[in-house]
Formats: C-alpha cells, sequence, structure tokens
C-alpha cells in the first residue's frame, strides 16, 4: 500500500504509455521508433508544466497573505474565500490589459526575453527529482546542467533591460546583472562542497548519499557543520540570485520602479512574475536535494508517508523561508550587497569547502564534528561577526497608532 | 554529416556571421552568445556532456556578459551611421579565403584525419575530475594561479587610489 501509494504518479505514466501503445496496436499503426520516446517525455514533463505554474497561483496569494499578516493588514481578502482566488483575478486582468511596447525598443528582444525567462526556468526542472523515481531526464552531470541553464537566464535579463530604452531599465538591468554574477560564485561553491562529499553531480545520487539514517538525525548534510553552513550560504545566495527582498535592488520600486521590466506591461508582465516564482521553487527544490535530503524522510517511521510528499512538504517550508525573510528585512545598498557578496560570502564558501574535505577525510567519529565545526564557526567569527556586529543606536521601542 | 549536426552547424555559422555583420554592437554581442550555445550543442551531441553544459555555464553566462557590459562602458550601443565595413573588405575576404583553404587542406590531408575513429567510450564526469586531479593537476594548477592573480590585478585596478 505505501509502496504502491509513493509510486502512484511513475504507475500512473507507465499506464498510460502502454495504454498508449496498446490503442496503436489496435489501430494497428506500427510507431516510428521516435515516437514512444517522445510519448514518455512529454508524459515526465507535462505535470511539471501543470504543478509547478499552480504552485505559482497559489503562492502568489500566500505571499500577499503573509506579508499582509507580518505588515498588520489583511491582503487580498475580496476574491473567494479569504481572498484566495486572487490569483484568478490577476490572471485573468494580466491578459486582457494592453501589451505595449515602447516606440523606440528594440522589438524583437523586447519579445524573447521574457520568454527565454520562463523557457530557462522550466528547463531546469528537468534534473530536479522530485520523489522516488521522479525525475524526468537522470543526467551524470545534472548539477551543472541546473547551473548552465540558470546563467542563461542573466543575458535575458540583460536583453530586457537594454531592449526597452528606458534608463531605469538599463540601470536595473546592470544592478540585476552584477548581483547575479556576483551570487553566482557562493550559490555554485556552497554546492560544490556536497559534490566533494557524495563524488557526483548526479542529483539522484545526491538524494541517494543522504537516505540512510545514523542515529537521532537523519544523514542529511544540512547536519553536519560545512552542510549547515552550506545551507544557509546557498539560500542566502539564492535568495540574490532572484532578486528577491532584501536584495531586491535591481527593481527597487522606489529608487528605479520596476528595474529591468518597467517597460512590460500585461502578460508579459506576469512572465516575468511567473519565471521569478519558478526560479525560486527551482533553487529551493536544489537546496532540499543537496541538503535537505531531497525526498528523504527524517526518520525511518515516517516512511509510510509518500516520497513526493516530503519533497512538496519541504519545498512549502523553504517558500515559507523566502515570504517571511522577504517580510523581515530591509532593502540593502548597493555597497553593502557587493561587500555582502565579495567579503564575507565568497571566503566563507572557500573555507566551507576546506571544511568539507576535513569531514571527508577525518573518517568518522567526534573528532571530524569537532575539526570541521571549529573551521567553520572560526571563520565566521573572523569574517561575519566584525561585519554584522550591530551599532549601538539604542533601545528599540515600539509606537502604536491610536 | 547527420541532419542534427547540419542545424547545430548552419546555427553556428548563421550566429557567427550575424555578429560580424550586425550593425548594432549589442545585437552582435547577443548573436556571440547564440554561437557560444551552438557549441555547446555540439559538445552535447558529440556527448561531451561535462564541455558542453561548462560551455554554457562560462560562455553563454559569464563571457557574453563580460563582453555586452565592455560594450555598454564603452560606448553607448547606438548603431554607428556609416557603414561599419573597412574599405579594403574584399582583399580581407581574399585573405580570409586562403587562409582557410590552406588550414582546411592541411587538415584533410594530415595523419589525424586517416585515423580509424575511437570506440564511443562513456566518459563520466567522476573521470575528468579525476583525470583532472592526477594527470593534468599541474596546468590546472597553473590556470588557478594565472586566474588568482588576473583577479587580484582587477582588484587592483578597481581599488580607489591613495591620495598623497
Amino acid at each position: 500500500m505505501t509502496e504502491s501509494l509513493d509510486q502512484i504518479f511513475v504507475t500512473l505514466k507507465h499506464w498510460l504509455l502502454s495504454g498508449f501503445e496498446n490503442l496503436l496496436k489496435w489501430l494497428e499503426v506500427a510507431p516510428p521508433d521516435w515516437l514512444m520516446p517522445l510519448v514518455s517525455m512529454v508524459l515526465s514533463l507535462a505535470p511539471i508544466l501543470m504543478v509547478f505554474p499552480a504552485l505559482f497561483a497559489i503562492t502568489t496569494v500566500l505571499e500577499r497573505k503573509g506579508l499582509g499578516r507580518i505588515q498588520n493588514r489583511y491582503g487580498p481578502n475580496r476574491v473567494g474565500p479569504f481572498g484566495f482566488l486572487q490569483f484568478a483575478a490577476d490572471g485573468i486582468k494580466a491578459i486582457i490589459k494592453e501589451d505595449l511596447v515602447p516606440r523606440a525598443a528594440d522589438k524583437i528582444f523586447h519579445f524573447i526575453a521574457p520568454v527565454i525567462l520562463v523557457i530557462t526556468a522550466f528547463t531546469v526542472y528537468a534534473v530536479l527529482p522530485f520523489g522516488r523515481n521522479m525525475v524526468a531526464v537522470d543526467l551524470d552531470a545534472g548539477l551543472l546542467f541546473f547551473f548552465a541553464v540558470g546563467a542563461a537566464s542573466e543575458l535575458a535579463v540583460f536583453m530586457a533591460g537594454w531592449s526597452s530604452r528606458n534608463k531605469y531599465a538599463l540601470l536595473g538591468a546592470m544592478r540585476a546583472v552584477a548581483q547575479m554574477v556576483s551570487y553566482e560564485i557562493p550559490l555554485i561553491l556552497s554546492s560544490v562542497a556536497v559534490v566533494m562529499i557524495t563524488g557526483t553531480l548526479s542529483l539522484t545520487k545526491i538524494v541517494e548519499a543522504q537516505s540512510t539514517h545514523a542515529g537521532l538525525l537523519p544523514d542529511w548534510f544540512v547536519f553536519t557543520p560545512w552542510g549547515f553552513m552550506g545551507f544557509a550560504l546557498f539560500m542566502i545566495a539564492a535568495n540574490a540570485e532572484l532578486n528577491r527582498s532584501p536584495f531586491d535592488l535591481p527593481e527597487g520600486e522606489s529608487e528605479i520602479i520596476a528595474g529591468y521590466f518597467i517597460e512590460y506591461s500585461g502578460f508579459k508582465f506576469a512572465l516575468f512574475f511567473l519565471s521569478e516564482y519558478l526560479s525560486m521553487f527551482a533553487l529551493s527544490g536544489l537546496g532540499i536535494t543537496l541538503f535537505l535530503g531531497g525526498w528523504n524522510a527524517p526518520f525511518a517511521v515516517l516512511d509510510f508517508i509518500p516520497s513526493w510528499a516530503w519533497f512538496f512538504a519541504k519545498l512549502l517550508a523553504l517558500i515559507f523561508l523566502f515570504i517571511w525573510t522577504r517580510g523581515t528585512l530591509p532593502r540593502l545598498r548597493q555597497d553593502q550587497l557587493m561587500n555582502l557578496a565579495w567579503k564575507f560570502m565568497i571566503p566563507m564558501v572557500l573555507v566551507n569547502l576546506v571544511a568539507a574535505a576535513l569531514w571527508h577525510f577525518t573518517g568518522p567519529g567526534w573528532m571530524r564534528w569537532l575539526s570541521s565545526g571549529a573551521l567553520v564557526v572560526g571563520a565566521y567569527m573572523l569574517l561575519g561577526k566584525p561585519q554584522f556586529e550591530s551599532k549601538d543606536i539604542g533601545k528599540r521601542t515600539y509606537r502604536f497608532a491610536d | 554529416m547527420t541532419l542534427p549536426f547540419a542545424i547545430i552547424a548552419v546555427l553556428i555559422v548563421a550566429a557567427a556571421s550575424a555578429a560580424m555583420t550586425l550593425r548594432n554592437l549589442v545585437h552582435s554581442a547577443l548573436a556571440v552568445a547564440v554561437a557560444f550555445g551552438g557549441l555547446a550543442l555540439a559538445y552535447l551531441y558529440l556527448d561531451a556532456q561535462f564541455v558542453g553544459l561548462a560551455q554554457i555555464l562560462v560562455y553563454v553566462g559569464a563571457v557574453a556578459i563580460l563582453i555586452v557590459f565592455a560594450v555598454l562602458l564603452t560606448r553607448g550601443g547606438e548603431a554607428p551611421e556609416k557603414s561599419i565595413f573597412s574599405a579594403t573588405w574584399f582583399w580581407g575576404l581574399l585573405i580570409t579565403v586562403a587562409v582557410f583553404a590552406t588550414l582546411a587542406w592541411c587538415v584533410m590531408h594530415s595523419f589525424a584525419s586517416k585515423r580509424e575513429p575511437a570506440d564511443k567510450v562513456e566518459v563520466t564526469v567522476k573521470q575528468i575530475g579525476d583525470a583532472l586531479m592526477t594527470k593534468f593537476v599541474l596546468p590546472l594548477e597553473v590556470i588557478g594561479l594565472l586566474l588568482t592573480a588576473a583577479l587580484i590585478g582587477a582588484v587592483i585596478i578597481a581599488m580607489r587610489e591613495e591620495k598623497k
């Protein structure tokens, strides 16, 4: 029972595939060689194309409700029960709005920039394992594929900003590209630690490496000194890569209005949002795969819950984390942004690599915890603490409206 | 020659010639990015997963961005008014064709082209990593040193000069 529930989507796919084959046989059509792999691929990809945009719709409402709660207001509360159908209203609005293109804009690039963004955002899902046996393409270099495709989106952001022929758009694009290039280094290097330990770039094998339970805690990499630091750095870098608050300088409503997508309206504007949220889910999924044990259950007793449910539960938890950060932290200044990347994150990930190597070569036992942990904590004390030490600004006081 | 290879080859050549002939420099830079992507496709088509993906990561993700930034920071990105070709383009073309013909002739008659193609081997990323860390560790370290020197040089150039 547990087994079949766990594999329900895999079984469904095989059932549909054999059904299609039988249909062809019944119609007495000999399928060409390329047909069956193609159908199999479509059956693997169609759920991705349906589930994640649906999650996007839900997340927009959850985010606005969550931010509303954090900022002491209601958030959307008019459409549907508790405003939960707001996404439908927003979607219809985006479709029927006029699509304005500036007269001076570079028409071709203005059009393909959001398309490329959405395509790259969708493509990275191909290598993410959502559950046991649930990965669209099990690439040997899956992690590299993820980052390579993600890197292509930077060019799309630049295209959007440059082709709009608007100084705010160009400023936003320059900021976005500078930020994405800077934070890509800690993002990639923090995952390199995992590659060093597991010795593989295949995401399914990385998940398998975390499937055992040793003692109380599962063998997830987040429960090691280097893994914990790596996960923290990964999430910060992911947040910056997504241009989300507190790293939303490229969009900075109060300075450059909306940054690189200022000249987009209607559905193209919605595409920018879609790609941002899809990338958020994808990066969260990668973080889960690398550090949070992928689709593995935290305790052996909980194995009866299907693997895909664990993946999506973790995904929702990380989405909550993103919303929480957005509602809590104020936007950074440009110099603070670059200082954080080059003076803290990059030295820190390099030390983290050494910590991972120590962990690997010390062998099991308390020594590895001590050596690797001491290195990570020491590096943080040296690099991070002096930078983040808050200046004395006095006791915080609250003033409530009467 | 197979059909996928022909498509990829046409894509690369078209993008590369677009990069040369387009009037707007930013368009040229983006065409170069397409050519880089086409090369990556060629590598992937030859089953060289690691090289292909690294090509996208490094060239499309970093080098193309660098070119675009350089163009934007040095000139306005406006299309030039007059012709972008130099007056001696005919002689340039002639020399290029001659050089290409010589190189092509050499390659066609070389020892390497007469060799039997090796059996198809599955190269995993792990094998590449092992080779880099054992057989090719010296070149790797030299490149690392070179890049570190370049990084420090960039920081020195970017640093604000202290007034004496």
